[in-house]
């Protein structure tokens, strides 16, 4: 399409990503690099050893470690990105949140698999839905390939002068990380022009603008503007997140929205599905559309910030809709994602019949026949059947 | 560069540096530490050699020289730890209970 994309290459999840990595050359990564660790480090720590990169890599003893690092990096003004998963993303949440509040623009992958216990290192979301209200801006990437466009989209965006909040960049672990699948990369050239340059800023290695960031706030002090201050750059952010997947589709020809629709214009029925199950999802919207059931697909991938206006809309004409979660919120009226979108709907005024559907946990395998179940269930409704008040389980054993 | 708090009290949100960053050095003394004191530490200028070990051993840089000579006590960032009356060479510093001097200037 353009000059500036590269041959078709065949790569794992995790391979794109650190391909990616390579090609922004931060300034600095620090990384645990020990289970649950994904092999995106390792693939970086093999660039690092072949001196492709000038990287600062810094191996650190623990996930809570890897983040503090990167927060002492970020501070003195350097790129900073690392990586996680699971359990690793887990025990690094104390700092998860400094990062955010001190609005450091650090750019982590976070490949989503399940939290223990029992204990499971498979695919599910329950990690970093965990994490959606730490003040991260969270994207959720289908495969390998959005996944690389979306680490090659993240500087920009994270360090937006409106926005200044670290991202982090999700796709599901092993059925993307550890499988292979296409992707066309961009030249060195052209990620390193998209990218640009870290905006020159308050640091803490400038001694002739000496600051103190991280500073404790007093009994009676300001914390409460200063987190009122965090969610106005994340409204702030989606406007910008947007101008940035419209940019990249100038240089790539790939267009990405907020909520990727898949035959919504027209919908009556509609799956909402984030991650590597969107396209499972998509193979039976084909064959219901050529069947003449008017049912659509849409797919977040900006989570955090949640585009609310953008879900009311696409959703606004649809008759029936199953929201599909890839993590419980125990004890909640369903998944984070269902939640959202029902908040989103009601703001709006859109009436619409709503079911939630619970699947993947600890990498439960999600078929076709399962989705196929879903749309037919949403076609009785529109026919007038009562959709289920609680959450469906897709595939669940034994019931 | 001088960072203007003269109306901090009045800050919103959009008012204060993102991250709470101070852009500014050494304000540290303009927040007042010495409440935390129970003991104050209270020097006999009779006995004083001036070694200054006080001045030195103090962890909070509040024994305050004038001409080279310990003058008074940092009182709004001292905390009573009392390391300087445990360093003095010649027993110059005693501690006393703040509520001493509470009553007296009552």
């Amino acid at each position: 399409m353009s000059t500036a994309t590269e041959k078709l290459l065949a790569v794992t999840g995790n391979q794109a990503v650190a391909m990616a990595m390579k090609q922004l050359d931060p300034d600095v990564v620090a990384a645990y690099p020990i289970t649950p660790q994904t092999d995106v480090v390792q693939a970086f720590s093999q660039y690092v050893a072949d001196g492709v990169v000038k990287a600062e890599f810094v191996t650190v003893e623990s996930e809570h470690s890897a983040m503090s690092a990167c927060i002492g990096s970020a501070a003195a003004g350097a790129r900073t990105m690392t990586a996680t998963s699971s359990a690793g993303f887990a025990l690094m949440w104390e700092v998860v949140y400094v990062a955010a509040s001190m609005r450091l623009p650090i750019v982590m992958t976070t490949v989503n698999r399940a939290l223990s216990g029992p204990i499971n290192i498979h695919c599910d979301h329950s990690d970093s839905m965990g994490g959606r209200d730490t003040g991260w801006i969270q994207i959720y990437n289908e495969d390998a390939q959005e996944a690389y466009d979306a680490t090659v989209m993240a500087f920009p965006i994270a360090e937006h002068a409106d926005v200044r909040l670290p991202l982090m960049n999700m796709y599901d672990g092993f059925i993307i990380s550890g499988a292979i699948g296409p992707l066309r990369p961009l030249s060195d050239a052209a990620v390193q022009a998209f990218a640009g340059e870290r905006p020159d800023g308050l640091s803490l290695l400038k001694p002739d603008q000496p600051v103190t960031m991280g500073p404790f706030d007093g009994l009676h002090g300001w914390y409460f503007e200063h987190k009122i201050a965090q969610n106005r750059a994340m409204e702030a952010a989606l406007p910008v997140i947007q101008d940035t997947y419209d940019r990249f589709a100038e240089v790539t020809g790939r267009q990405y929205q907020h909520l990727m629709c898949y035959d919504m214009d027209d919908a009556e029925v509609a799956i909402v599905v984030i991650g590597s199950a969107a396209g499972t999802a998509r193979t039976v919207l084909a064959k219901l559309r050529a069947e003449g059931v008017k049912a659509g697909i849409v797919k977040p991938r900006t989570f955090r910030p949640f585009p609310t206006d953008d879900m009311a809309r696409v959703l606004s004409g649809v008759k029936a809709v199953a929201v599909l979660d890839r993590a419980d919120s125990f004890g909640a009226q369903g998944g984070p994602l269902y939640l959202e979108t029902l908040a989103a709907l009601y703001q709006k005024g859109v009436h619409t019949k709503t079911v939630n559907c619970v699947y993947g946990l600890g990498g439960r395998d999600i078929y076709p026949q399962n989705f196929e179940d879903v749309f037919r269930m949403l076609q009785e409704a529109v026919d007038g059947a009562e959709l289920p008040h609680s959450r469906v389980y897709l595939n669940m054993k034994g019931e | 560069m001088k960072w203007d708090i003269s109306d901090i009290k009045n800050w919103g949100p959009g008012k204060h540096e993102p991250g709470a960053v101070i852009p500014e050095a050494g304000n540290a003394r303009l927040y007042r530490t010495g409440g935390w004191r129970t003991d104050r530490p209270v020097r006999d200028d009779e006995k004083c050699t001036q070694c200054l070990f006080c001045y030195f051993f103090c962890p909070d840089a509040s024994v305050e020289l004038e001409e080279g000579k310990v003058a008074t006590f940092d009182l709004d960032h001292c905390k009573g730890c009392a390391i300087c009356a445990e360093e003095c060479p010649v027993d110059a510093i005693t501690m006393h209970p703040e509520a001493e001097f509470r009553r007296k200037s009552e």
